[in-house]
C-alpha cells in the first residue's frame, strides 16, 4: 500500500484538485449559483453536435486501431524468434520517442496540398489537382490512429503473448484447422487485451487535443479544442468547466455500458 | 509383449529430426502393434517429446517416414491425423467449461448435438467426474484436470493415444493412483498408447514395451523386466534401476572362470558370462538386489570386500561394500531374519546368482 502513496498524492495534487476547482465553477454563472452552463451547453445544437462528434470520431479511431493493430500484435505474438520480436517491438515505441506535437506537425507536412502524398498521387495518375486532405476529420481520423495505435498493439501483444501455446496445439491436435483453432481459442483467449486496448485507445482519443487542433482545422471542432477555445480566446471559465465536467460524464458513463457489456474484471484477472 | 498382430499400427522407419547442426531425433525406428502400451523413455533432451511431436504432426522430420495404419503421415497436418493426445500441464481451454472442453473434438468433426451430449456424459461417467461437466478448469484439483484431458483425448475414439508426461504435475501419491487408473483405462479402452516419461518407475509399472532414448537415438527396446535384467548397456543399466558396474580389463580366461582387473587396479577371480578373451575390456553389471551376503564360513562366494556402510531403511537393509581399492558395490537385503548382521569395518563375502551378472556395452570403453 505504502509503494502507491507517492502516485495518489501525486494524482491528488495534479489531477483531482483542479478537476474539484473546475467543478463548483461549473455552476456559477455571472457570480450566481445556477446551471446555465450546463443548460447553455445541451441547449446549443452546435455543442451537442461536437460532443458526438468527439464520441463517433474516438469510436472509429478505436475501430481502425483494433483492425491494424491486432494484426500486428498477432504477428509480434507469433513470431519465435526473439531478435525480430524486439525490432518489431522498436519500431512501435520508436513513435513514443518523438514529441506528439512534431509527429502532428509532419502529418502536415505529408498532407498539405503540395504535400508528399499530392505529390505521388498526381504522378501516379489518380488526380489531376491536388486534393484538400488537411483540416477534415480524414486528417484527424489518421493522425490520431497513428498516435493511438501503440496503446491498442501493446496490451494485445502482451495477452496474446501469455497464452499457452499448447492450447493451439491441443486444438489442432482434437481436430481444429488453424482458422478454427484461432476463432474458439486464441481469440476468445485475448479478449482481456483487446478490452484494455479498446479503453485505453477511446478514452485517450475522447479528450485528445494536439492532432485534432492542428489537422483539423476550425471546421472540425471537437470537445478538447472546443474547451480550449473557452478558456484561452473567450476566457469563459465557468463555461469551459461545464465542459469538461460533461466530457468527464460521458467518459464515465461509456465506460461503465463498456463494463456492462464486456466485463471490465475479466481484464484485469 | 502385448498383444502383436501383422502389421504395426505405427512404424517409425529412420526418423530424425535436425535443427541446425543438433540432431534431436537420430535414426529412430519403432514398430508399434495395436493394443500395445509404449513409453518413450530418456531424460530431458533425449528427444522423447520431439518424437511424439512428430508423430502428433506439431513437428515435421528431417528424414524419415511415419506410417499410421498404414499410410504415411509425415507431411499430414495435425488436425488430419485423428490422434488423440494428452498434454504436459493438460492444456485445457480455460475459457470454456469442461463440457466444453471435452465436447471441442466431436464439435470439429460435425457431430450432431445430441450424440454430443450421449458421448461426453459416457466419458465424464468413464473418468468419474460426472457432477463437473458445468466447471471450468481451474475450479478443479489437477487429478481431475488430468481426468478431463484423458477423457478428451479419447471422447472421439482415435485408435492411437499419446501421453506426454500427464502424470509429471501431480504430487506422488496421486501419480501412483493414476497410473493404476492410466492401466485400468489401457485394459478396458484396449487402445494403441504411446507414453512419455522420465520416471523410469512409471516405466516399468505401465508399460508393454519400453523405449530408451538417450542423445535422440535408441538405446534399448523391450519389455520392463528383460531391460532390468538385461539391460545391454551402461546407460540403460544405470537409467533404469541402480546397478553396480564393474569395469576392467580381462587378463587370463581359464573354463568358466576369468580374472578380471578391475580399474582401480586389484584383481578379482570371477565367472563371467559369455565368451570374454583376455585382453578383453568389459563391464559387468549387478544389481544390488541379486547380490548375497553369505557366512563367513562359506566357501560358494565371488568376491570379499569390506563392508563401509550399513543403512537401514525398513523393509531393506542397505550395504556398501568395498572391493579392491576403492570399487563400492550397493547390496539391498531384505529384512527378513532379525538376525545382527555385520558391521562397518567388517570383511564380508559375497556371492550371486551366476546369471545375475550381465556383460554390457559401456560407454567408456
Amino acid at each position: 500500500m505504502l509503494l502507491v502513496a507517492p502516485l495518489i498524492i501525486i494524482l491528488c495534487i495534479f489531477y483531482f484538485y483542479p478537476l474539484l476547482k473546475l467543478f463548483p465553477e461549473s455552476l456559477y454563472r455571472d457570480g450566481h449559483l445556477s446551471l446555465e452552463n450546463y443548460n447553455h451547453f445541451f441547449r446549443t445544437p452546435l455543442y451537442t453536435f461536437i460532443l458526438f462528434r468527439t464520441i463517433r470520431i474516438a469510436a472509429e479511431t478505436t475501430i481502425l486501431c483494433f483492425l491494424l493493430g491486432y494484426p500486428t500484435a498477432y504477428l509480434m505474438a507469433s513470431v519465435r524468434n526473439p531478435r525480430i520480436t524486439a525490432l518489431m517491438m522498436l519500431c512501435i515505441m520508436l513513435p513514443f520517442f518523438t514529441s506528439i506535437l512534431a509527429r502532428s506537425y509532419s502529418w502536415i507536412a505529408l498532407l498539405q496540398t503540395k504535400g508528399f502524398v499530392n505529390f505521388v498521387l498526381i504522378n501516379l495518375g489518380f488526380i489531376e489537382r491536388p486534393v484538400r486532405l488537411l483540416y477534415n476529420e480524414y486528417a484527424v481520423l489518421v493522425g490520431m490512429v497513428h498516435i493511438m495505435l501503440p496503446f491498442m498493439i501493446l496490451p494485445i501483444y502482451s495477452v496474446l503473448r501469455n497464452i499457452d501455446t499448447r492450447l493451439v496445439k491441443a486444438a489442432r491436435n482434437l481436430g481444429a484447422n488453424s482458422r478454427e483453432a484461432f476463432i474458439r481459442i486464441t481469440f476468445p483467449l485475448s479478449l482481456p487485451g483487446i478490452g484494455a486496448g479498446v479503453m485505453i485507445t477511446f478514452i485517450l482519443a475522447l479528450g485528445f487535443y494536439i492532432t485534432p487542433a492542428l489537422l483539423g482545422g476550425p471546421s472540425t471542432l471537437m470537445m478538447s479544442t472546443l474547451i480550449d477555445q473557452q478558456v484561452n480566446r473567450l476566457g469563459d471559465w465557468e463555461f469551459a468547466g461545464a465542459i469538461v465536467v460533461v466530457l468527464l460524464a460521458s467518459t464515465i458513463l461509456i465506460v461503465s455500458i463498456f463494463d456492462k457489456l464486456v466485463g471490465l474484471d475479466k481484464i484485469y484477472k | 509383449m502385448g498383444k502383436v498382430q501383422d502389421k504395426p499400427i505405427l512404424s517409425l522407419t529412420n526418423l530424425k529430426k535436425i535443427y541446425g547442426d543438433y540432431h534431436a531425433v537420430n535414426d529412430v525406428s519403432i514398430d508399434i502393434h495395436g493394443g500395445e502400451f509404449i513409453t518413450l523413455l530418456g531424460p530431458s533432451g533425449s528427444g522423447k517429446t520431439t518424437v511424439l511431436n512428430m508423430i502428433a504432426g506439431f513437428e515435421f522430420p528431417s528424414d524419415g517416414h511415419i506410417i499410421f495404419q498404414g499410410q504415411p503421415i509425415d507431411l499430414l497436418l495435425p488436425e488430419k491425423r485423428n490422434i488423440g493426445m494428452v498434454f504436459q500441464n493438460y492444456a485445457l481451454f480455460p475459457h470454456m467449461t469442461i463440457f466444453d472442453n471435452i465436447a471441442f473434438p466431436l464439435k470439429m468433426r460435425r457431430v450432431n448435438k445430441a450424440e454430443i451430449i450421449r458421448l461426453v456424459a459416457e466419458v465424464l461417467d468413464l473418468v468419474e467426474l460426472g457432477d463437473y461437466a458445468d466447471r471450468k478448469p481451474d475450479q478443479l484439483s489437477g487429478g481431475q484436470q488430468q481426468r478431463v484431458a484423458l477423457a478428451r483425448a479419447i471422447v472421439f475414439d482415435p485408435p492411437l493415444l499419446l501421453l506426454d508426461e500427464p502424470l509429471g504435475a501431480l504430487d506422488k501419491k496421486l501419480r501412483e493412483q493414476m497410473q493404476i487408473e492410466l492401466k485400468k483405462l489401457h485394459t478396458r479402452l484396449k487402445k494403441t498408447m504411446i507414453f512419455v516419461t522420465h520416471d523410469q518407475e512409471e516405466a516399468l509399472v505401465l508399460s508393454d514395451r519400453i523405449v530408451v532414448l538417450n542423445h535422440g537415438k535408441i538405446e534399448q527396446i523391450g519389455p520392463p523386466n528383460e531391460l532390468y535384467d538385461n539391460p545391454t548397456n551402461e546407460f540403460v543399466a544405470g537409467f533404469i534401476g541402480e546397478s553396480n558396474l564393474l569395469k576392467g580389463q580381462v587378463r587370463s580366461s581359464e573354463s568358466d572362470l576369468a580374472v578380471l582387473k578391475l580399474d582401480d587396479g586389484s584383481e578379482h577371480k570371477l565367472e563371467l558370462p559369455g565368451q570374454v578373451r583376455s585382453g578383453d575390456k568389459v563391464c559387468c553389471c549387478l544389481r544390488p538386489e541379486k547380490i548375497i551376503l553369505v557366512d563367513d564360513n562359506h566357501t560358494d562366494f565371488h568376491l570379499t570386500g569390506v563392508l563401509e556402510d550399513t543403512i537401514f531403511v525398513g523393509e531393506t537393509k542397505r550395504y556398501t561394500i568395498r572391493i579392491g581399492n576403492k570399487t563400492l558395490l550397493n547390496a539391498r537385503e531384505m529384512n527378513i531374519r532379525n538376525k545382527v548382521g555385520p558391521k562397518p569395518g567388517d570383511r564380508v563375502k559375497i556371492s550371486w546368482e551366476p546369471e545375475s551378472i550381465k556383460l554390457i556395452q559401456s560407454t567408456s570403453i
